[in-house]
């Protein structure tokens, strides 16, 4: 039976993590994301679950709690907020690097530099075009509701020890502040030692007569292998954009005009296309849940049927670029965003689509 | 005269006395000859042989000389980013408490870009031990200066020698951890003489019996030569280690049972 509640996205990623089973989450105080690691501590999972919950000296430290877990075959996960999420980046690369499992949580906020505390989507390059140095790419998942924070948190594992590599949760502010009724799966068991050593038997758990050491590292001073190992990656992100492309198109059938959107930007965006539709005009709404592996294909599809696309993000225009490559400027592409912490309202979002796209 | 055994008699199996721990493998080692990573290499290794505990064991690899550590002994080892071994090893011991953990380290490591991690984890009194290899200089990337140079001792970012006045003293960060109370045992020892191996195994073996019993943190110091970095032969670089390193990082222990050596 699914348990009903009503949480803060914060509160609800942190216990569906519980839920899904995670053995560890290491992580450091920020705004607007504090209440994962305080939910979790209130929770003392330990004490039920076995979850190790950890509040490291920083976010490097944390990142790379999250890199010896990982490291084990265990769930394990960190959160923090934009600022930290930049700290984290060398461990994030070094955890690509070395194909481990993991899931992290971005309760963006607005930026550059310490910016503000209120919500933001401009981290969006950042998630999805690398981070940290090297060639790699994260899955990244981008909730819209308090209970897509929760289902996240499952799925995330689940993707991250499919193809061994880091999920991020791409959320912000308003999501992560919210309250919104929940529901929340049953608990999943924590993987058991025997099954650490069938599922992920290259973990780090301890060298048996019956086989070699197992080595995590993302190191290779041979060039030709480390080539070797960079195309393996890529074969990876290839079998991501063929197999794990998420997205949600809402009154898209009729649609002469389309709007783009992801997390609190989509609600507002759907919020927009009513008002928009109320007046006449046809407009429908792609919603990306994966901004990496990025819905593409549906983009290019309904290109073909509207006139223009308006790309509506709290940040300066990031996600535009993809859209733009997705329908190869076949249509014309916009952006609209407010940032900095200001959150766009659905009639602003209305107005510049009849400026920028019908009009213009 | 027939007492005596000849070289090739020496080489039998039956006449061995001792014989390289199958803790370690036989890939060629990276250091430069005359230098003191092997030998704490084995001597970790021979412990962990002695405890019966190559899979009960993971080891964490920093970066530095020893960034290759994991080619060498014969244990799931992971490899960490620059001075986060301890965070690793945190994170480890806490998902898996009944293995013994351990990261080996050097100074650049675990004294300048890993100040924080080393601090918190032994503030933290994480239960796992600390290898930590001091030799005064960046042996890896060319012999910079490091946080343990010496005062007016030349490395290749102090031409000059390091000048206390602009590039700060040398970090005594043993005798730093050693005042918090989360860290148990505290050694400093070195491996240039039969007798100094000898202590050097004595306290690995101490502090990996003492995580074993949940003791807290456990620290080995272990002050080595670089006579590649020194620019020194490797006799010359333990005779000057001997009157330069030694006065500076006194050996013996430093903490015990929790308390301070006075």
């Amino acid at each position: 039976m699914k348990e009903l509640r009503l949480m803060k996205g914060n509160e609800a990623v942190a216990e569906a993590a519980i839920r899904a089973g995670c053995d560890g989450y290491f992580g450091y105080p920020i705004t607007p994301q504090s209440e994962i690691m305080e939910y979790l501590m209130a929770q003392q999972p330990e004490k039920t679950t076995g979850m190790v919950v950890l509040q490291a000296e920083s976010e490097v430290a944390a990142i790379n709690m999250v890199y010896g877990g990982a490291s084990c075959g265990k769930r394990v996960m960190t959160s923090s907020s934009s600022p930290g999420i930049s700290l984290k980046q060398e461990g994030i690369s070094y955890i690509a690097g070395a194909e481990l499992p993991c899931v992290i949580v971005n309760v963006v906020r607005g930026g550059p530099g310490l910016g503000t505390i209120q919500p933001s989507q401009s981290d969006y390059f950042q998630s999805v075009k690398g981070g940290g140095h090297g060639d790699y790419r994260l899955i990244v998942l981008a909730p819209a509701s308090v209970q897509e924070m929760a289902d996240f948190a499952g799925l995330g594992f689940d993707l991250a020890f499919k193809y061994r590599n880091p999920v991020l949760i791409l959320s912000d502010g308003v999501i992560g502040q919210m309250m919104e009724k929940v529901e929340l799966d049953e608990f999943k068991p924590r993987f058991t030692k025997e099954e650490i050593a069938k599922n992920t038997p290259w973990a780090t758990f301890g060298k048996t007569d019956d086989r070699e050491r197992n080595i995590i590292t993302s190191l290779d001073l041979d060039s030709a292998k480390q080539e070797k190992h960079v195309t393996h990656l890529s074969e990876k992100y290839k079998l991501m954009e063929e197999n794990e492309v998420r997205f949600e198109e809402f009154q898209t059938e009729d649609a002469e005009y389309l709007i783009v959107a992801y997390g609190s930007s989509a609600r507002i965006s759907q919020k927009a296309v009513d008002i928009a539709r109320a007046k006449g005009i046809k407009v429908g709404l792609l919603r990306p849940i994966t901004l990496f592996p990025f819905p593409k294909k549906p983009l290019a599809e309904l290109a073909k049927q509207v006139k223009g696309i308006l790309s509506v993000e709290m940040s300066l225009g990031q996600m535009v670029e993809d859209v733009k490559l997705a329908v190869e400027c076949k249509v014309k592409v916009e952006h609209f965003g407010r940032y900095g912490g200001i959150i766009p309202t659905p009639d602003e979002v209305v107005a510049a689509l009849e400026q920028k796209i019908i009009g213009g | 005269m027939s007492d005596i055994i000849t070289k090739e008699q020496i080489r039998q199996p039956e006449n061995l006395v001792y014989s390289k721990t199958k803790l370690l493998t036989d890939k060629a080692l990276s250091y430069c000859p005359g230098c003191g990573h092997g030998t704490a290499h084995r001597i970790v290794m021979e412990v962990i042989e002695e405890l019966s505990a190559q899979s009960e064991t993971i080891g964490i690899a920093p970066v530095g000389c020893s960034v290759l550590a994991y080619e060498f002994m014969n244990i799931d080892m992971q490899q960490a980013a620059h001075g986060r071994a301890p965070a690793l090893a945190t994170a480890v011991k806490r998902l898996m408490p009944e293995k013994y953990v351990f990261t080996y380290q050097g100074d650049g490591d675990l004294a300048a870009i890993g100040t924080a991690e080393t601090i918190h984890a032994c503030n933290r009194g994480e239960n796992i031990t600390i290898i930590f290899i001091n030799n005064g200089i960046y042996g890896m990337t060319g012999g910079q200066m490091a946080p343990t140079t010496l005062p007016n001792m030349k490395a290749s970012t102090c031409p000059y020698g390091r000048d206390v006045a602009t590039m700060g003293n040398p970090l005594k960060i043993t005798e730093l951890i050693a005042q918090l109370p989360g860290v148990h045992y505290v050694t400093r020892q070195a491996v240039h003489t039969p007798g100094n191996v000898r202590k050097t195994k004595k306290a690995v073996r101490k502090a990996f019996d003492l995580q074993k019993e949940n003791k807290g943190l456990t620290f080995v110091e272990i002050v080595s030569n670089c006579n590649s970095g020194w620019k020194m032969t490797p006799v010359q670089s333990n005779k000057w280690m001997e009157e330069n390193m030694f006065p500076f990082y006194p050996l013996g222990d430093i903490k015990v049972d929790g308390q301070l050596i006075k």
